[in-house]
Protein backbone atom coordinates (compact mmCIF):
# COMPACT_ATOMS: atom_id res chain seq x y z
CA UNK A 1 0.00 0.00 0.00
CA UNK A 2 1.53 3.27 -1.16
CA UNK A 3 1.13 6.67 0.38
CA UNK A 4 -1.10 9.57 -0.62
CA UNK A 5 0.55 11.99 1.79
CA UNK A 6 2.36 15.11 0.60
CA UNK A 7 3.97 18.05 2.35
CA UNK A 8 2.81 21.55 1.47
CA UNK A 9 5.12 24.36 2.61
CA UNK A 10 6.33 22.25 5.51
CA UNK A 11 2.88 21.19 6.66
CA UNK A 12 1.99 17.52 6.06
CA UNK A 13 -1.25 16.57 4.32
CA UNK A 14 -2.79 13.08 4.50
CA UNK A 15 -3.62 13.44 0.82
CA UNK A 16 -3.31 16.24 -1.75
CA UNK A 17 -7.05 16.90 -2.20
CA UNK A 18 -8.22 20.35 -1.07
CA UNK A 19 -11.67 21.86 -1.72
CA UNK A 20 -11.07 25.25 -3.30
CA UNK A 21 -12.09 28.53 -1.76
CA UNK A 22 -15.63 29.66 -2.50
CA UNK A 23 -16.93 26.17 -3.18
CA UNK A 24 -16.87 24.81 0.37
CA UNK A 25 -18.01 27.67 2.60
CA UNK A 26 -16.43 27.33 6.03
CA UNK A 27 -16.77 23.55 5.88
CA UNK A 28 -19.66 22.88 8.20
CA UNK A 29 -22.33 22.63 5.48
CA UNK A 30 -20.38 19.69 4.04
CA UNK A 31 -19.64 18.21 7.47
CA UNK A 32 -23.36 17.38 7.66
CA UNK A 33 -22.85 15.11 4.64
CA UNK A 34 -19.61 13.32 5.44
CA UNK A 35 -16.63 13.45 7.77
CA UNK A 36 -14.60 16.22 6.16
CA UNK A 37 -11.50 15.11 8.08
CA UNK A 38 -10.85 12.80 5.12
CA UNK A 39 -9.69 15.91 3.22
CA UNK A 40 -6.06 16.96 2.96
CA UNK A 41 -7.28 20.34 4.13
CA UNK A 42 -9.69 22.88 2.65
CA UNK A 43 -9.49 26.50 1.66
CA UNK A 44 -12.27 28.49 3.25
CA UNK A 45 -14.44 31.16 1.65
CA UNK A 46 -12.49 34.24 0.53
CA UNK A 47 -12.39 36.63 3.47
CA UNK A 48 -11.97 40.40 3.37
CA UNK A 49 -11.39 43.11 5.97
CA UNK A 50 -14.99 44.38 5.82
CA UNK A 51 -18.20 42.38 5.26
CA UNK A 52 -19.19 42.21 1.59
CA UNK A 53 -22.59 41.51 0.06
CA UNK A 54 -21.06 40.78 -3.33
CA UNK A 55 -22.53 41.37 -6.77
CA UNK A 56 -26.20 41.65 -7.79
CA UNK A 57 -28.06 38.61 -9.20
CA UNK A 58 -27.80 36.72 -11.43
CA UNK A 59 -24.37 35.63 -10.27
CA UNK A 60 -24.28 32.21 -11.93
CA UNK A 61 -24.33 31.05 -15.55
CA UNK A 62 -23.58 27.75 -17.21
CA UNK A 63 -21.71 26.57 -20.30
CA UNK A 64 -20.53 23.35 -21.89
CA UNK A 65 -18.30 21.67 -19.35
CA UNK A 66 -18.47 24.32 -16.72
CA UNK A 67 -19.96 27.39 -15.15
CA UNK A 68 -19.42 31.10 -14.70
CA UNK A 69 -19.70 32.88 -11.38
CA UNK A 70 -19.66 36.51 -10.42
CA UNK A 71 -20.31 36.20 -6.71
CA UNK A 72 -17.95 39.07 -5.92
CA UNK A 73 -16.41 37.86 -2.66
CA UNK A 74 -19.52 37.77 -0.52
CA UNK A 75 -18.32 37.15 3.04
CA UNK A 76 -19.10 38.38 6.57
CA UNK A 77 -15.71 40.10 7.05
CA UNK A 78 -12.70 38.90 9.00
CA UNK A 79 -14.00 39.82 12.47
CA UNK A 80 -17.14 37.74 12.00
CA UNK A 81 -15.15 34.93 10.42
CA UNK A 82 -12.87 34.76 13.46
CA UNK A 83 -15.73 35.13 15.96
CA UNK A 84 -18.43 33.03 14.32
CA UNK A 85 -17.24 30.84 11.45
CA UNK A 86 -13.92 29.50 12.73
CA UNK A 87 -15.34 28.18 16.03
CA UNK A 88 -17.96 26.24 14.01
CA UNK A 89 -15.28 25.05 11.59
CA UNK A 90 -13.14 23.85 14.50
CA UNK A 91 -15.96 21.59 15.70
CA UNK A 92 -16.07 19.59 12.48
CA UNK A 93 -12.52 19.84 11.10
CA UNK A 94 -9.46 18.96 13.14
CA UNK A 95 -6.59 19.64 10.75
CA UNK A 96 -4.84 22.86 9.75
CA UNK A 97 -7.09 24.86 7.42
CA UNK A 98 -6.15 27.13 4.53
CA UNK A 99 -7.33 30.70 5.08
CA UNK A 100 -8.22 32.46 1.83
CA UNK A 101 -7.81 36.22 1.96
CA UNK A 102 -8.75 38.94 -0.50
CA UNK A 103 -8.35 42.69 -0.45
CA UNK A 104 -8.57 46.01 -2.21
CA UNK A 105 -5.35 47.59 -0.94
CA UNK A 106 -2.04 46.48 0.58
CA UNK A 107 -3.36 47.61 3.97
CA UNK A 108 -6.46 45.42 3.55
CA UNK A 109 -4.39 42.35 2.77
CA UNK A 110 -2.03 42.98 5.69
CA UNK A 111 -4.88 43.70 8.13
CA UNK A 112 -6.86 40.57 7.26
CA UNK A 113 -3.79 38.33 7.19
CA UNK A 114 -2.60 39.67 10.55
CA UNK A 115 -6.00 38.81 12.07
CA UNK A 116 -6.00 35.31 10.63
CA UNK A 117 -2.35 34.78 11.58
CA UNK A 118 -3.56 34.70 15.20
CA UNK A 119 -5.91 31.78 14.53
CA UNK A 120 -4.16 28.59 15.63
CA UNK A 121 -6.03 26.38 13.16
CA UNK A 122 -4.87 28.39 10.15
CA UNK A 123 -2.04 26.40 8.57
CA UNK A 124 -1.53 28.48 5.43
CA UNK A 125 -2.64 31.88 4.19
CA UNK A 126 -3.82 31.68 0.61
CA UNK A 127 -3.76 35.23 -0.70
CA UNK A 128 -6.13 35.83 -3.59
CA UNK A 129 -4.71 38.35 -6.06
CA UNK A 130 -6.87 36.93 -8.81
CA UNK A 131 -10.58 37.51 -8.25
CA UNK A 132 -11.99 38.61 -11.63
CA UNK A 133 -15.31 39.74 -10.19
CA UNK A 134 -14.44 42.77 -8.08
CA UNK A 135 -13.32 46.23 -9.09
CA UNK A 136 -10.20 47.97 -7.86
CA UNK A 137 -8.75 44.92 -6.12
CA UNK A 138 -8.31 41.21 -6.53
CA UNK A 139 -7.12 40.54 -10.04
CA UNK A 140 -5.61 43.99 -10.55
CA UNK A 141 -2.83 42.92 -8.14
CA UNK A 142 -2.35 39.59 -9.85
CA UNK A 143 -1.89 40.82 -13.41
CA UNK A 144 1.20 42.92 -12.68
CA UNK A 145 4.37 41.26 -11.31
CA UNK A 146 5.37 44.36 -9.32
CA UNK A 147 1.93 44.76 -7.72
CA UNK A 148 1.84 41.04 -6.93
CA UNK A 149 5.25 41.28 -5.24
CA UNK A 150 4.08 44.24 -3.16
CA UNK A 151 1.18 42.18 -1.80
CA UNK A 152 3.57 39.33 -0.92
CA UNK A 153 5.83 41.73 1.02
CA UNK A 154 2.88 43.36 2.83
CA UNK A 155 1.57 39.98 3.91
CA UNK A 156 4.91 38.37 4.79
CA UNK A 157 5.56 41.30 7.12
CA UNK A 158 2.59 40.33 9.33
CA UNK A 159 2.70 36.53 9.43
CA UNK A 160 5.06 33.65 10.05
CA UNK A 161 2.62 31.19 8.49
CA UNK A 162 3.26 29.94 4.96
CA UNK A 163 1.91 32.37 2.38
CA UNK A 164 0.48 30.90 -0.82
CA UNK A 165 -0.32 33.43 -3.53
CA UNK A 166 -3.37 32.53 -5.65
CA UNK A 167 -2.71 33.54 -9.24
CA UNK A 168 -4.98 34.51 -12.09
CA UNK A 169 -4.82 32.88 -15.53
CA UNK A 170 -5.91 36.18 -17.10
CA UNK A 171 -2.35 37.21 -17.97
CA UNK A 172 -0.05 36.70 -20.93
CA UNK A 173 2.91 35.49 -18.85
CA UNK A 174 1.94 33.71 -15.65
CA UNK A 175 5.55 32.63 -15.09
CA UNK A 176 6.59 36.27 -14.68
CA UNK A 177 3.98 36.85 -11.94
CA UNK A 178 4.96 33.56 -10.31
CA UNK A 179 8.67 34.50 -10.26
CA UNK A 180 7.89 37.95 -8.86
CA UNK A 181 5.95 36.35 -6.00
CA UNK A 182 8.75 33.88 -5.29
CA UNK A 183 11.38 36.63 -5.33
CA UNK A 184 9.27 38.69 -2.88
CA UNK A 185 9.20 35.80 -0.41
CA UNK A 186 6.05 33.79 -1.17
CA UNK A 187 6.14 30.27 0.25
CA UNK A 188 3.91 28.76 -2.42
CA UNK A 189 1.58 29.50 -5.32
CA UNK A 190 -1.90 28.28 -6.19
CA UNK A 191 -3.32 28.43 -9.69
CA UNK A 192 -5.51 28.93 -11.57
CA UNK A 193 -8.32 31.14 -10.36
CA UNK A 194 -11.23 31.41 -12.80
CA UNK A 195 -10.88 32.49 -16.42
CA UNK A 196 -12.65 35.74 -17.20
CA UNK A 197 -15.67 34.92 -19.34
CA UNK A 198 -19.13 36.04 -20.48
CA UNK A 199 -22.46 34.63 -21.62
CA UNK A 200 -25.13 36.64 -23.42
CA UNK A 201 -28.87 36.06 -23.06
CA UNK A 202 -30.36 35.73 -26.56
CA UNK A 203 -33.76 36.97 -25.40
CA UNK A 204 -32.62 40.16 -23.70
CA UNK A 205 -29.45 40.55 -25.85
CA UNK A 206 -27.55 41.52 -22.72
CA UNK A 207 -24.85 39.76 -20.70
CA UNK A 208 -26.45 37.04 -18.63
CA UNK A 209 -24.56 37.89 -15.45
CA UNK A 210 -25.54 41.13 -13.75
CA UNK A 211 -21.82 41.87 -13.40
CA UNK A 212 -21.34 41.47 -17.15
CA UNK A 213 -18.31 39.22 -16.90
CA UNK A 214 -17.72 36.31 -14.58
CA UNK A 215 -15.13 33.64 -13.91
CA UNK A 216 -15.20 30.36 -15.82
CA UNK A 217 -14.51 27.16 -13.90
CA UNK A 218 -15.16 23.45 -14.30
CA UNK A 219 -13.75 20.78 -16.65
CA UNK A 220 -13.67 23.33 -19.51
CA UNK A 221 -10.64 25.06 -17.94
CA UNK A 222 -8.73 21.94 -16.85
CA UNK A 223 -6.26 21.85 -19.80
CA UNK A 224 -5.54 25.56 -19.36
CA UNK A 225 -4.80 24.95 -15.69
CA UNK A 226 -2.53 21.98 -16.42
CA UNK A 227 -0.58 24.06 -18.94
CA UNK A 228 -0.12 26.94 -16.49
CA UNK A 229 0.87 24.69 -13.58
CA UNK A 230 3.42 23.09 -15.91
CA UNK A 231 4.84 26.48 -16.90
CA UNK A 232 4.95 27.81 -13.33
CA UNK A 233 6.60 24.63 -12.03
CA UNK A 234 9.46 25.27 -14.48
CA UNK A 235 9.73 28.93 -13.47
CA UNK A 236 9.89 28.63 -9.66
CA UNK A 237 11.18 26.33 -6.95
CA UNK A 238 8.44 26.96 -4.35
CA UNK A 239 5.50 24.48 -4.21
CA UNK A 240 2.56 24.90 -6.55
CA UNK A 241 -1.05 24.05 -5.70
CA UNK A 242 -2.87 23.12 -8.91
CA UNK A 243 -6.53 23.83 -9.50
CA UNK A 244 -8.97 24.46 -12.32
CA UNK A 245 -11.59 21.95 -13.40
CA UNK A 246 -10.26 19.01 -11.41
CA UNK A 247 -13.06 16.44 -11.13
CA UNK A 248 -11.50 12.99 -10.76
CA UNK A 249 -8.62 11.06 -9.20
CA UNK A 250 -7.03 10.93 -12.68
CA UNK A 251 -7.21 14.73 -12.89
CA UNK A 252 -5.40 14.94 -9.53
CA UNK A 253 -2.61 12.71 -10.85
CA UNK A 254 -2.35 14.72 -14.10
CA UNK A 255 -2.13 17.97 -12.17
CA UNK A 256 0.62 16.54 -9.94
CA UNK A 257 2.56 15.31 -12.96
CA UNK A 258 2.36 18.88 -14.30
CA UNK A 259 4.01 20.06 -11.08
CA UNK A 260 1.37 20.43 -8.39
CA UNK A 261 2.30 19.45 -4.82
CA UNK A 262 -1.38 19.54 -3.84
CA UNK A 263 -4.56 19.86 -5.85
CA UNK A 264 -7.68 21.90 -5.22
CA UNK A 265 -11.15 20.91 -6.36
CA UNK A 266 -13.61 23.74 -6.96
CA UNK A 267 -16.61 23.68 -9.26
CA UNK A 268 -16.96 19.89 -8.95
CA UNK A 269 -18.13 20.39 -5.33
CA UNK A 270 -21.03 22.49 -6.57
CA UNK A 271 -22.36 19.80 -8.90
CA UNK A 272 -21.72 17.05 -6.39
CA UNK A 273 -21.17 17.85 -2.70
CA UNK A 274 -19.46 14.45 -2.29
CA UNK A 275 -16.93 15.12 -5.09
CA UNK A 276 -13.83 15.48 -2.86
CA UNK A 277 -14.70 12.49 -0.69
CA UNK A 278 -15.21 10.37 -3.82
CA UNK A 279 -11.99 11.59 -5.49
CA UNK A 280 -9.98 10.69 -2.36
CA UNK A 281 -11.65 7.27 -2.22
CA UNK A 282 -10.79 6.69 -5.90
CA UNK A 283 -7.13 7.73 -5.60
CA UNK A 284 -5.59 4.45 -4.36
CA UNK A 285 -7.03 2.46 -7.30
CA UNK A 286 -5.98 5.15 -9.78
CA UNK A 287 -2.46 5.18 -8.29
CA UNK A 288 -2.25 1.43 -8.67
CA UNK A 289 -3.48 1.60 -12.27
CA UNK A 290 -0.69 4.03 -13.17
CA UNK A 291 2.02 2.31 -11.14
CA UNK A 292 2.31 5.05 -8.52
CA UNK A 293 3.68 3.98 -5.13
CA UNK A 294 3.85 7.35 -3.39
CA UNK A 295 2.02 10.41 -4.69
CA UNK A 296 4.76 12.72 -3.43
CA UNK A 297 7.15 11.07 -5.93
CA UNK A 298 5.18 12.07 -9.05
CA UNK A 299 5.16 15.84 -8.45
CA UNK A 300 6.46 17.41 -11.65
CA UNK A 301 6.94 13.98 -13.19
CA UNK A 302 5.98 15.23 -16.65
CA UNK A 303 9.04 17.49 -16.83
CA UNK A 304 11.87 15.00 -17.01
CA UNK A 305 12.79 14.18 -20.57
CA UNK B 1 -29.74 16.84 2.27
CA UNK B 2 -29.17 13.45 0.67
CA UNK B 3 -27.97 12.32 -2.73
CA UNK B 4 -30.01 9.51 -4.20
CA UNK B 5 -30.80 7.71 -7.41
CA UNK B 6 -34.45 7.87 -8.43
CA UNK B 7 -36.25 5.92 -11.14
CA UNK B 8 -38.77 7.69 -13.34
CA UNK B 9 -42.20 6.11 -13.00
CA UNK B 10 -44.18 8.71 -14.89
CA UNK B 11 -43.32 11.88 -16.83
CA UNK B 12 -46.49 13.32 -18.34
CA UNK B 13 -47.57 16.74 -19.61
CA UNK B 14 -50.29 18.52 -17.60
CA UNK B 15 -50.40 21.47 -20.02
CA UNK B 16 -48.37 22.53 -23.10
CA UNK B 17 -45.29 23.26 -21.00
CA UNK B 18 -45.92 21.84 -17.52
CA UNK B 19 -45.02 18.23 -16.70
CA UNK B 20 -45.52 15.94 -13.75
CA UNK B 21 -42.63 13.66 -12.86
CA UNK B 22 -43.22 10.74 -10.50
CA UNK B 23 -40.04 9.21 -9.12
CA UNK B 24 -39.40 6.07 -7.10
CA UNK B 25 -36.61 6.36 -4.54
CA UNK B 26 -35.77 7.39 -1.00
CA UNK B 27 -37.84 10.53 -0.36
CA UNK B 28 -37.30 10.45 3.41
CA UNK B 29 -35.07 13.53 3.37
CA UNK B 30 -37.94 15.75 2.31
CA UNK B 31 -38.81 17.11 5.73
CA UNK B 32 -41.09 20.07 4.97
CA UNK B 33 -43.41 21.29 2.22
CA UNK B 34 -41.78 24.02 0.14
CA UNK B 35 -38.40 22.29 -0.04
CA UNK B 36 -36.81 21.55 -3.40
CA UNK B 37 -34.59 18.96 -5.04
CA UNK B 38 -31.61 19.46 -7.37
CA UNK B 39 -31.40 17.19 -10.38
CA UNK B 40 -28.22 16.27 -12.29
CA UNK B 41 -28.85 15.96 -16.01
CA UNK B 42 -26.58 14.46 -18.69
CA UNK B 43 -24.17 16.96 -20.30
CA UNK B 44 -25.28 19.83 -18.07
CA UNK B 45 -22.74 21.00 -15.51
CA UNK B 46 -25.13 22.48 -12.97
CA UNK B 47 -28.05 20.66 -11.43
CA UNK B 48 -31.58 21.97 -11.92
CA UNK B 49 -33.58 22.94 -8.81
CA UNK B 50 -37.23 21.85 -8.86
CA UNK B 51 -39.75 22.28 -6.05
CA UNK B 52 -41.31 19.24 -4.42
CA UNK B 53 -45.01 18.88 -5.24
CA UNK B 54 -45.58 15.78 -3.14
CA UNK B 55 -43.55 13.24 -1.20
CA UNK B 56 -44.48 9.89 0.33
CA UNK B 57 -42.34 6.96 1.47
CA UNK B 58 -40.50 5.78 -1.65
CA UNK B 59 -42.20 8.29 -3.93
CA UNK B 60 -41.42 11.83 -5.01
CA UNK B 61 -43.66 13.96 -7.24
CA UNK B 62 -42.31 17.03 -9.02
CA UNK B 63 -44.11 19.44 -11.32
CA UNK B 64 -41.90 21.46 -13.63
CA UNK B 65 -42.24 23.86 -16.51
CA UNK B 66 -40.02 23.68 -19.58
CA UNK B 67 -38.17 26.98 -19.50
CA UNK B 68 -34.71 26.08 -20.81
CA UNK B 69 -32.16 23.40 -21.68
CA UNK B 70 -32.41 21.49 -18.40
CA UNK B 71 -36.18 21.19 -18.14
CA UNK B 72 -36.39 20.43 -21.89
CA UNK B 73 -33.99 17.51 -21.39
CA UNK B 74 -36.08 16.37 -18.44
CA UNK B 75 -39.29 16.52 -20.49
CA UNK B 76 -38.08 13.89 -22.98
CA UNK B 77 -37.00 11.37 -20.35
CA UNK B 78 -38.98 8.15 -20.06
CA UNK B 79 -40.17 5.79 -17.32
CA UNK B 80 -37.39 3.42 -16.24
CA UNK B 81 -34.62 5.99 -16.69
CA UNK B 82 -32.79 7.09 -13.54
CA UNK B 83 -31.84 10.49 -12.16
CA UNK B 84 -29.18 11.55 -9.63
CA UNK B 85 -31.01 13.90 -7.26
CA UNK B 86 -30.15 15.85 -4.11
CA UNK B 87 -33.23 15.89 -1.88
CA UNK B 88 -34.22 17.78 1.24
CA UNK B 89 -32.91 21.18 0.11
CA UNK B 90 -34.11 24.47 1.51
CA UNK B 91 -36.05 25.37 4.64
CA UNK B 92 -39.63 24.89 3.42
CA UNK B 93 -42.81 26.46 4.74
CA UNK B 94 -43.42 26.66 8.46
CA UNK B 95 -46.79 24.95 8.96
CA UNK B 96 -46.90 25.98 12.62
CA UNK B 97 -47.68 29.54 11.56
CA UNK B 98 -50.85 28.61 9.64
CA UNK B 99 -53.59 29.42 12.16
CA UNK B 100 -57.12 28.12 11.59
CA UNK B 101 -57.74 29.27 8.02
CA UNK B 102 -54.50 29.52 6.05
CA UNK B 103 -54.49 30.98 2.56
CA UNK B 104 -52.27 29.51 -0.15
CA UNK B 105 -51.42 31.71 -3.15
CA UNK B 106 -49.80 30.14 -6.21
CA UNK B 107 -48.71 31.81 -9.43
CA UNK B 108 -48.26 29.47 -12.41
CA UNK B 109 -45.65 26.80 -11.74
CA UNK B 110 -45.35 28.27 -8.24
CA UNK B 111 -48.56 26.40 -7.42
CA UNK B 112 -46.68 23.07 -7.40
CA UNK B 113 -45.06 23.18 -3.92
CA UNK B 114 -48.33 24.42 -2.39
CA UNK B 115 -49.84 20.98 -3.00
CA UNK B 116 -47.74 19.25 -0.32
CA UNK B 117 -48.31 22.23 1.97
CA UNK B 118 -52.09 21.95 1.45
CA UNK B 119 -51.93 18.23 2.15
CA UNK B 120 -50.03 18.79 5.44
CA UNK B 121 -52.44 21.53 6.50
CA UNK B 122 -55.53 19.48 5.64
CA UNK B 123 -54.12 16.57 7.66
CA UNK B 124 -53.96 18.96 10.61
CA UNK B 125 -57.65 19.76 10.06
CA UNK B 126 -57.08 23.30 8.83
CA UNK B 127 -59.63 25.12 6.73
CA UNK B 128 -57.46 25.77 3.67
CA UNK B 129 -58.21 28.39 1.01
CA UNK B 130 -56.21 28.24 -2.21
CA UNK B 131 -55.95 30.83 -4.97
CA UNK B 132 -54.13 29.69 -8.10
CA UNK B 133 -53.27 32.28 -10.74
CA UNK B 134 -52.52 31.50 -14.38
CA UNK B 135 -52.19 33.50 -17.60
CA UNK B 136 -54.92 31.64 -19.46
CA UNK B 137 -57.27 28.65 -19.27
CA UNK B 138 -54.94 26.24 -21.10
CA UNK B 139 -52.24 26.77 -18.46
CA UNK B 140 -54.40 25.78 -15.48
CA UNK B 141 -53.26 22.64 -13.64
CA UNK B 142 -54.02 20.89 -10.34
CA UNK B 143 -57.31 22.65 -9.62
CA UNK B 144 -59.01 19.27 -9.18
CA UNK B 145 -56.18 17.88 -7.04
CA UNK B 146 -56.43 20.78 -4.57
CA UNK B 147 -60.22 20.30 -4.52
CA UNK B 148 -59.74 16.62 -3.77
CA UNK B 149 -57.74 17.55 -0.66
CA UNK B 150 -60.80 19.47 0.55
CA UNK B 151 -59.43 22.97 -0.10
CA UNK B 152 -61.58 25.93 -1.04
CA UNK B 153 -60.10 26.63 -4.49
CA UNK B 154 -60.27 29.82 -6.56
CA UNK B 155 -58.61 30.01 -9.97
CA UNK B 156 -57.77 33.34 -11.59
CA UNK B 157 -56.66 33.91 -15.18
CA UNK B 158 -54.99 37.09 -16.35
CA UNK B 159 -56.92 37.06 -19.64
CA UNK B 160 -60.23 36.17 -17.98
CA UNK B 161 -60.61 32.95 -20.00
CA UNK B 162 -61.32 30.87 -16.87
CA UNK B 163 -62.35 31.45 -13.27
CA UNK B 164 -61.96 34.89 -11.75
CA UNK B 165 -60.47 37.42 -14.19
CA UNK B 166 -57.22 39.01 -13.06
CA UNK B 167 -54.33 38.02 -10.80
CA UNK B 168 -54.18 36.05 -7.54
CA UNK B 169 -54.49 39.36 -5.74
CA UNK B 170 -57.93 39.75 -7.37
CA UNK B 171 -59.06 36.49 -5.79
CA UNK B 172 -58.07 37.14 -2.17
CA UNK B 173 -60.71 35.96 0.32
CA UNK B 174 -61.77 38.23 3.16
CA UNK B 175 -60.84 36.08 6.08
CA UNK B 176 -57.66 34.10 6.51
CA UNK B 177 -55.26 33.58 9.37
CA UNK B 178 -51.89 33.53 7.54
CA UNK B 179 -50.79 33.31 3.91
CA UNK B 180 -48.23 31.23 2.04
CA UNK B 181 -47.26 32.39 -1.46
CA UNK B 182 -45.13 30.98 -4.25
CA UNK B 183 -44.82 32.39 -7.74
CA UNK B 184 -42.92 34.83 -9.93
CA UNK B 185 -41.41 37.81 -8.11
CA UNK B 186 -43.86 40.44 -9.47
CA UNK B 187 -46.71 38.32 -8.10
CA UNK B 188 -45.01 37.97 -4.71
CA UNK B 189 -44.49 41.68 -4.57
CA UNK B 190 -48.15 42.35 -5.38
CA UNK B 191 -49.17 39.90 -2.65
CA UNK B 192 -46.76 41.59 -0.23
CA UNK B 193 -48.34 44.95 -0.95
CA UNK B 194 -52.00 43.93 -1.12
CA UNK B 195 -52.58 40.93 1.13
CA UNK B 196 -53.38 41.80 4.73
CA UNK B 197 -51.65 40.16 7.66
CA UNK B 198 -48.52 38.08 7.85
CA UNK B 199 -47.22 35.40 5.55
CA UNK B 200 -44.37 33.44 4.08
CA UNK B 201 -43.14 33.61 0.50
CA UNK B 202 -41.07 31.19 -1.53
CA UNK B 203 -38.59 32.72 -3.98
CA UNK B 204 -36.96 31.48 -7.14
CA UNK B 205 -33.31 32.14 -7.92
CA UNK B 206 -30.66 31.15 -10.40
CA UNK B 207 -28.60 28.78 -8.29
CA UNK B 208 -25.14 27.32 -8.48
CA UNK B 209 -25.01 24.46 -6.01
CA UNK B 210 -28.45 24.58 -4.35
CA UNK B 211 -27.08 23.66 -0.90
CA UNK B 212 -25.43 26.78 0.46
CA UNK B 213 -21.83 26.50 -0.69
CA UNK B 214 -21.37 28.90 -3.59
CA UNK B 215 -23.23 32.08 -2.57
CA UNK B 216 -24.64 32.23 -6.11
CA UNK B 217 -28.25 32.90 -5.11
CA UNK B 218 -27.86 35.37 -2.25
CA UNK B 219 -30.66 37.86 -1.68
CA UNK B 220 -30.51 40.90 0.56
CA UNK B 221 -33.06 40.82 3.41
CA UNK B 222 -33.81 42.96 6.44
CA UNK B 223 -31.96 40.30 8.44
CA UNK B 224 -28.85 40.52 6.24
CA UNK B 225 -27.74 38.56 3.17
CA UNK B 226 -29.52 35.21 2.86
CA UNK B 227 -28.92 32.30 0.52
CA UNK B 228 -32.20 31.50 -1.26
CA UNK B 229 -31.15 27.83 -1.50
CA UNK B 230 -30.19 27.28 2.12
CA UNK B 231 -31.68 30.05 4.29
CA UNK B 232 -34.75 30.05 1.98
CA UNK B 233 -36.36 29.57 -0.43
CA UNK B 234 -39.13 30.50 2.01
CA UNK B 235 -38.86 33.84 3.81
CA UNK B 236 -41.09 35.57 6.33
CA UNK B 237 -42.87 38.62 4.96
CA UNK B 238 -41.26 40.68 7.73
CA UNK B 239 -37.70 40.01 6.52
CA UNK B 240 -38.21 40.56 2.79
CA UNK B 241 -36.50 43.43 1.00
CA UNK B 242 -37.44 44.30 -2.59
CA UNK B 243 -35.02 45.68 -5.13
CA UNK B 244 -36.02 49.15 -6.24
Amino acid sequence: MGSMSVTLCGVPLDNPVIPASGTFGYGYEFAQLYDINCLGTFSFKGTTREPRFGNPAPRIAECQGGMLNAVGLQNPGVEAVAARELPRLRECFHKPVMANVSGFSLEDYAYTCAKLDREPQVGWLEVNISCPNVHGGGMSFGTDPKAAASVVRAVKAVTKKPVIMKLTPNVTDIAAVARACEDAGADGLSLINTVQAMRIDLKTRRPLLANGTGGLSGPAVFPVAVRMVYQVYEAVSIPVVGLGGVSSAEDVIEMMLAGATAVQVGAANLRDPYACRDIIAALPAAMERYGIENLQDIIGGAHHG
Amino acid sequence: MKKGIFTIEQNVPLTDSVYRLRLAGDASHVTAPGQFVNIALPELFLRRPISVCDAAPGLLTLIYKTVGKGTEKLAVMSPGQTLDILTGLGNGFDVSLAGKRPLLLGGGIGSAPLYLLARYLRQQGKDVAVVLGFNTKSEVFYEKEFHALGCDVTVTTADGSYGTPGFVTDGLPENYSFYYACGPEPMLRAVYERAAGSGQMSFEARMGCGFGACMGCTRQTLAGPKRVCRDGPVFRKEEILWEA
